[in-house]
């Protein structure tokens, strides 16, 4: 009945929900969804540059989104503008580049839909290797700077105040969510890969009353999005990336259900 | 009666400047193991800045500051939380290191707030939070405590237990206190050693020479707001209204 390439899929899929969860709340905790865009839209001249000189897509994809997050850093300390206008001029920029060195590329055929929104067929058992490798090396460390990282989410005063160097945490932060995208391109699209972070969350939101919960239900969500959009999109024929982010949102939408009944609970 | 080792941090003539303009400078003290040091001053002059340079959170410093514990528990004098956040009080007890249950139970019995365990802590009124504040940085047994008007929003009753339980766990626990108060009769009573602030250190002494006064005796029956007059003390400057200063 599933083709090898839908198996991959699956497994592929399921090993990006697993990280993008307990990352994704990181992500509407500290306000960083602008953050993950302008990312995901540097990831395409990384992959470009794969293209030009034979790399692994991921690992230059993680280097490029890398190299714009320290760009970034540099850019709010030394000019006076908004964070957010930082992020578009990085992002668009970005962005135009890489389409117009694919422009050069005359002897690649690109399938510019795929990487925009993901490509089910595209997945090779090279990439599960380097999705749950890395997967599992991202959510290590994660776990390894949760302390920090979460108390500064909370209060970055207490966390520096009481000796979890906060700033640390920040930066190794910063290169997992550089790392996630690496990952999850050619799955769900660089278009795309923001909606995996924060839809789930944002449905575990509605629902959870502590961190833990949170982080366990934006997984379980995830998973789910992952299983219902592969299926759906292999039922209807449509492509992958926003099958699934689909599924999420259909998700998210139940959860609102909970928050009207907790609400009349209340009263 | 001070041996190093005894000392917790001490400021070397410390200051911090924001935007090219001084929050406060010159400051020299220490917090030793089992003393509680206050600062006191008007509003503006530098009381919880001096008390984020002695924790380390501002960098760029002049002057230095020796820190000798890394057991640290700080309840700031504003804390913005982000309610994106699902966080019970019992998760915010836990925020930055892990703290036995026990403990956990026993330190918001001791500030009366047991009964909030597992509510969530955008729901607290200011005093309930205030209360889990003081029992987060209490539970963790620290060396060095940092009180940044610890029972602002605390109803007067409760003030009063609140001081006297500070006291009590810098006797028990044989922690430093570096306490910013604007309580006259806590100052007076519980505190090892005044530093009064301006900008700078206006002046610094032990309490008891205060309390013997008369001029202080007086003042008490008044409203606190006065909290620099009731030194006997002489400055040997006065600031204009610009806080510029001037030498008599």
């Amino acid at each position: 009945m599933f083709d090898d390439f839908f198996i991959r899929a699956l497994i592929a899929g399921l090993g990006i929900a697993l990280v993008t969860g307990p990352l994704g709340c990181f992500v509407v905790w500290r306000r960083l969804s602008y953050f993950g865009d302008t990312l995901a839209h540097s990831a395409l001249l990384g992959v470009t540059l794969a293209y030009s000189f034979e790399l692994n897509i991921a690992l230059s994809v993680f280097i490029i989104s890398s190299l714009i997050a320290l760009i970034l850093i540099q850019l709010q300390k030394k000019t006076n503008l908004p964070g957010d206008a930082l992020l578009g001029l990085l992002a668009h920029s970005s962005l135009a580049v890489g389409l117009v060195v694919i422009g050069f590329l005359t002897f690649i055929r690109f399938d510019i839909m795929g990487l925009l929104f993901g490509d089910i067929l595209a997945v090779t058992t090279d990439d599960l290797l380097i999705i749950w490798t890395g997967g599992a090396v991202i959510l290590l460390v994660l776990k390894l700077i949760w302390k920090p990282l979460f108390a500064s989410t909370v209060n970055y005063e207490l966390a520096e105040a009481e000796g979890l160097n906060p700033d640390r945490a920040k930066a190794i932060f910063t290169i997992l969510m550089a790392a996630v995208i690496a990952i999850s391109i050619k799955m769900v699209g660089l278009l795309l890969i923001t909606g995996m972070l924060i839809i789930p969350a944002a449905m575990a939101r509605n629902i959870s009353d502590s961190p833990q919960k949170m982080v366990l239900f934006s997984i379980v969500g995830g998973l789910l999005s992952v299983l219902l959009g592969l299926f759906s999109s292999l039922e209807f024929n449509t492509s992958s990336g926003p099958s699934i982010i689909m599924a999420a949102l259909v998700l998210f939408i139940l959860s609102l259900l909970n928050i009207k009944q907790s609400i009349k609970l209340k009263n | 009666m001070s041996s190093e080792n005894s000392t917790l941090v001490k400021l070397n003539n410390a200051g911090f400047k924001q935007n090219d303009k001084w929050l406060v400078e010159g400051v020299s003290l220490t917090v030793e193991k089992g003393k509680i040091v206050t600062l006191i001053g008007p509003n503006g002059s530098g009381k919880s800045t001096t008390a984020k340079i002695a924790l380390g959170i501002y960098k760029n410093i002049e002057g230095s500051v020796e820190k000798y514990t890394n057991k640290v528990g700080y309840v700031p004098q504003k804390i913005s939380i982000d309610w994106t956040l699902p966080l019970r009080v019992y998760d915010f007890m836990l925020l930055t290191e892990n703290i036995k249950e026990e403990a956990i139970d026993e330190a918001l019995t001791l500030t009366g707030v047991i009964h909030l365990k597992n509510k969530n802590l955008g729901n607290l009124s200011g005093g309930e939070f205030q209360r889990v504040l003081i029992a987060r940085a209490i539970s963790k047994k620290p060396e060095l405590l940092v009180l940044d008007e610890p029972v602002q929003g605390v109803d007067y009753t409760g003030e009063i237990a609140l001081y006297e339980l500070i006291k009590r766990i810098s006797d028990t626990l044989n922690c430093g206190i570096l306490l910013i108060s604007h309580d006259l009769h806590t100052v007076m009573t519980a505190t090892d050693h005044v530093v009064c602030l301006n900008g700078h250190v206006c002046c610094s002494g032990s309490p008891m020479d205060v309390a013997k006064n008369n001029e202080y005796k007086t003042l008490f029956g008044e409203q606190a707001s006065q909290i620099l007059s009731v030194y006997e003390h002489k400055h040997d400057h006065v600031h204009s209204d610009k806080g510029e200063i001037k030498k008599n």
